[in-house]
Order: C-alpha cells, then structure tokens, then sequence
C-alpha cells in the first residue's frame, strides 16, 4: 500500500459541517482509484488532507506504513506526485526547465543535475507526450499541454503515487481522452493514482476502483459498476439518471430530462 | 549562447565602473585612469584611490545588493512589481535617520547607525505581523504590513520634519533622496563583510525560489519547504536591503526595473539569475552615480532622482512589452 488515509475529519475554520467526515481510503501499487462526487463533497480535500496541506481534526495518513508528519517534504516528493487543478504561470519558462523542477527533491542543495537526472526529465516528458514542445515556453502552451506538462514535471519525481485533482478540467475531447490514456498508461507501469474527476462517464470507463464521496463522507466505493448505481447517483447529484452500459462492460450514466 | 550573455554583462559591468572612475566634477581620461590605479604618485591617484574607487566600489554593492533584494522579493510575493521597499524597511531607516538628523547628532556614524537600526526594527516588526497564527508566513499579509508600516513610519518622519529647524531639515531632506556621498574605505569594507551572509543565503535558495515562484502548494508538492524558503528570503533580503537604505538611502527602482530587465534575457531561474542581476544592479547604480555626479557639477544629483528618471521609461517600455 503507498498511500491510506484512515477516519479523515477535517473542519474549516468558521464552517459548521465537516468537510470531511471521517473518509478512509487506500491507494495500492499500479492501480487507478477515481474519486467522484459533486461540487464540495471534499474531493479535493481528501487530496490536500493525504499530503498533509490541511490540519486534520482526526484520523491518520500512512504513506508506504510510515505517518505522514514523519515524512520531510523532500522525502515525500519522492514517492508521491501531485498535479493540482490550476497553477498560474508568473514568471514562464521552457517546457524543459519546468520538467527540470521535478528533480528538485532528487538533487543536493547545491550540486547540479546529473546524468540520471536528465535522463529522468527526458522520460517524463516522453511519458506525458510532451517531447516536442520541450524547448516551448510554458506561457505559449494550450490549456491540454500545460496539464500535460504538469503531468511530465510530476513524473521527473519518479514517484511512485500520482495524485491529480480534476487534471482535465477545461480540457476538449481530444485532450480529456489524452489525459486518461496518459493515466492508464501510467497505472499499468506500477504507478498509484488517485484521480479526483466529475467526469463519471470516463472514470467508469479507465478506473479499477471508484469513491463516490458526497457532503465529506464515502458514499459508495468499489468497481464502477458497484458505485454508479441509478439509485446512488440519482440520491447524491441531486438530479435523476439512469445507467446504461458501454459495449466494453462499463457502466455509464445518462442525466435524466425532467419528465423522461 | 548563456556564455556570450555572460561576456557581454561582465564587459559592461567593468565598461560602468570604468565611467563611474572616470567621470565626474574632475573627468580622468582613461589612460590617467589606468596610471592612478597602477602607481600611487600619479596625478589623479588622490581623487581615484581615495574618493572614487570606494564610491564606485560601494555603489556596486548597493546597486547590486538592491537589485538582488528585488528579484527574490518578486519570486517571494509572486507580484513581478515588488522592490525592495514594499516591505517598509526603507520607512524604518528613514525615520531612523530622521530622528538621529533631528537630535542633532554628530557621529558619522550616527546617521547610517540610526538608520540601520530603524530598519531592522521595521524589519521585524512587519515580519512579526506576517506570521499568521503564529506559523504561518503569509506572503500578502506581508505586503500589506509592509504597505501599513510605510504609512506608519512616513508619518512620523513628516511629523518630526514639521518640527525641526531648516537646517536639519534640508539635511533630513538630503538624506531621503539618497546618495552615495558617504562613501568610504571603511563603509565599502564593512558593507561587503556584512552582505557575504545574507547574498550567500539567497543564492544557497536559488532552486527553492524557483519552486517557490510557482506557488506554496506547487513548491511544497515538488519538495520544498515554503516556509523555511519564504523565513530565510524574507530575513536575508531584509537585511540587505537595511543596510543599503542605511548607507545610501532609499534609492529606488534599481530593485524594480533590474530585475526585470536581466530576467527578459537571462530566464527567471535564480541560480543563473541572482549573479546576473547582482552584475546588472551594480554597473546601473555606478553608472547612475556617475550621472548623478557629472551633469551639473558642483551640484550632485541625488542618484535616486537619475535612477528614477532613467527607470522610470524604462520600465514603462517594458511594460508596454509585456502586455503587447
């Protein structure tokens, strides 16, 4: 197991109810766990609470068995890669240069990269499709090769968790398809990741395991087709819909008009 | 590529010490320039040894050391228009200086003195007021404790001004505009032991500022320590800058339009960055000076008011780039 999180509560300051409250959950080597839910179920702080960017009122977080607070950020960099939902860029710099930053927790304080830190940069980049834009300045990149490019910075961590957070947001068909290829691809070389996604439709599709979390709490979790349930959806979206199922087995959900 | 770039800013860095030794109420010509340094009996070794080079030589380090300030403090607050003086520390030793002016003390030392201390005191004061519940270092709180001590400490300095006689108040007035005027063997000698310790911090950060520009939550996620980096730039470029403000005044825009020139050329990676910048800081800053000194002599400009009206187009031009 790389990452679990077990009886997650966690409180903002001035907000009566949890925003999490009391969420458990495992992330295992090579698998693809989504994480589903509608706007302010605490997808997002189920990502922060397991890096540990949010104070927790209860519950622990274990990263490969050792407590989280034991982990210096420097040593968590190495196992586990984060790519958030946006980053504005300040000050752009080329496609290779941004990828070099993931090395930062490989590197000495003071020496510089060596040959299997280059070789770790032109990997990841390999690996996010992002190669032939090395030399472009991230500042020219569409919104699908920023993301892409964040995916490559995170893999120069050689991580072996990837934790992303709603990575196709923004994103037409061609590069939301790209990204969960990318995701799969990398689930399939033994790396664990956590998808945070409101497309449920493609998660069912890519995913080995969903979490369905709905106002800070585990819903449902399993294999898609024992999360997305009519009945389920239908209670926690607030909105009616029926499941239908793809030819390769996968359930998929179809918003309901009102009337039908 | 970066090599030819690097050719070029040491050339003119040496071509802007050259003019900032050369120039002024007495103009040396290069060759007597050259014979002064070389041979302590020659003509212009007086005004050279004894005059120019420390003055050169600490506007260098001022110039650089501001501009230094100025790039870090950017990539701290994420907001390409931070200077050095956002943080109030220019308020501080101003005041400082003002109260030391108006007690009339006579100490050559007691100006720079009052004003080293004005800033530190500021210095920690905003720095003390950024730690949100106690942890934190909340980089726009610190701007705005900076933008409030400013106000603060201006206050009291108009205050006190309204209450002196004219003399003090034309030195007062003298010292706010900044200059290079009190420059000495020793101050060079004591500026540059005092700026090895917080440059050498700043450039050790040089790849944790980088993650840093990206944000905390990048950075923190890439496996820096967002607030060990933001404690240890903010303490180092204070420092550096009180005692800039405390030998030469509050000189701006060489920690504005610096760095943002020398990052158009030279990419906003720091450890290449820092040195270039510190280079590009210095030759502009003697070079002002060196305007400062030659355009009506007697009279010398305060270097503020040529570094002002020299940056002031400048950075318009460049910002008019940035956003075609």
């Amino acid at each position: 197991m790389i990452i679990r999180g077990a009886g997650l509560v966690l409180r903002y300051p001035g907000v009566a109810a949890p925003a999490l409250a009391g969420v458990s959950v495992a992330l295992d080597k090579g698998e693809l766990v989504a994480v589903v839910g509608p706007n302010g179920s605490g997808k997002t702080t189920l990502l922060r609470a397991l890096l540990g960017s949010q104070h927790l009122e209860a519950g622990a977080v274990e990263v490969e068995g050792r407590p989280l607070e034991q982990w210096r950020p420097r040593e968590l960099a190495r196992v586990v890669g984060v790519v958030t939902q946006r980053e504005e860029i300040l000050f752009s710099l080329t496609v290779r240069e941004t990828v070099e930053l993931g090395r930062y927790a490989h590197l000495g304080p003071l020496a510089g990269p060596r040959d299997t830190d280059h070789t770790a940069v032109a990997q990841a980049l390999q690996r996010a499709d992002v190669f032939g834009l090395a030399e472009r300045r991230t500042d020219t990149l569409s919104g699908g090769e920023w993301q892409r490019v964040r995916v490559a910075r995170a893999l120069a961590q050689n991580p072996r968790a990837l934790l992303l957070d709603e990575p196709t947001v923004a994103l037409d068909i061609r590069h939301e398809m790209e990204v969960f290829e990318l995701v799969r691809k990398l689930a399939g070389q033994g790396i664990g990741t956590l998808l945070v996604t409101h497309h449920l439709n493609l998660a069912a599709r890519y995913a080995d395991r969903m979490l369905l979390l709905n106002r800070g709490s585990v819903v449902a979790e399993g294999t898609p087709a024992e999360v997305l349930r009519s009945e389920v959806v239908s209670a926690v979206f607030e909105w009616r819909v029926a499941v239908t199922s793809w030819c390769d087995g996968a359930p998929q959900i179809v918003p309901l008009k009102p009337g039908e | 590529m970066m090599r030819a770039r690097w050719i070029w800013l040491s050339l003119l860095t040496l071509g802007a010490l050259s003019a900032g030794l050369s120039l002024g109420a007495t103009p040396i010509s290069i060759g007597a320039l050259w014979a002064g340094l070389k041979d302590p009996a020659a003509d212009a070794a007086p005004i050279i040894r004894e005059l120019r080079l420390p003055r050169v030589l600490l506007g260098f380090l001022v110039g650089g050391g501001l501009a230094v300030s100025g790039a870090v403090l950017q990539a701290l607050v994420r907001n390409p228009l931070a200077d050095p003086f956002v943080l109030g520390i220019s308020g501080g030793a101003t005041l400082g200086a003002v109260v030391a002016i108006s007690a009339g003390l006579s100490s050559p030392w007691a100006v720079p003195f009052a004003a080293f201390v004005g800033a530190l005191v500021t210095l920690l004061l905003v720095y003390r007021l950024s730690l949100v519940a106690g942890r934190r270092l909340d980089s726009n709180v610190l701007l705005l404790a900076g933008v409030v001590a400013s106000s603060f400490t201006m206050a009291l300095v108009t205050a006190i001004l309204m209450l002196v006689d004219a003399t003090r108040l034309q030195n007062s007035f003298r010292w706010m505009l900044g200059g290079l005027w009190s420059a000495s063997w020793t101050t060079v000698l004591m500026f540059a032991l005092y700026a090895i310790v917080p440059l050498g911090v700043l450039l050790s950060q040089a790849r944790s500022l980088d993650l840093l520009a990206l944000g905390e939550e990048p950075a923190r996620h890439l496996g820096a320590d967002p607030e060990r980096v933001k404690r240890l730039a903010y303490l180092a470029t204070g420092f550096l800058t009180a005692v800039a403000v405390a030998t030469s005044g509050a000189i701006g825009f060489v920690g504005l339009l610096v760095p943002h020139a020398v990052r158009r050329l030279w990419g906003p990676l720091h450890a290449p960055l820092l040195p270039a910048v510190f280079l590009a800081g210095g030759g502009f800053l003697v070079l002002a000076d060196a305007l400062a000194r030659s355009i009506a002599p007697p009279v010398e400009l305060p270097v503020g008011v040529v570094t002002a009206l020299v940056g002031v187009p400048l950075f318009a031009i460049l910002l008019r780039r940035r956003l075609a």
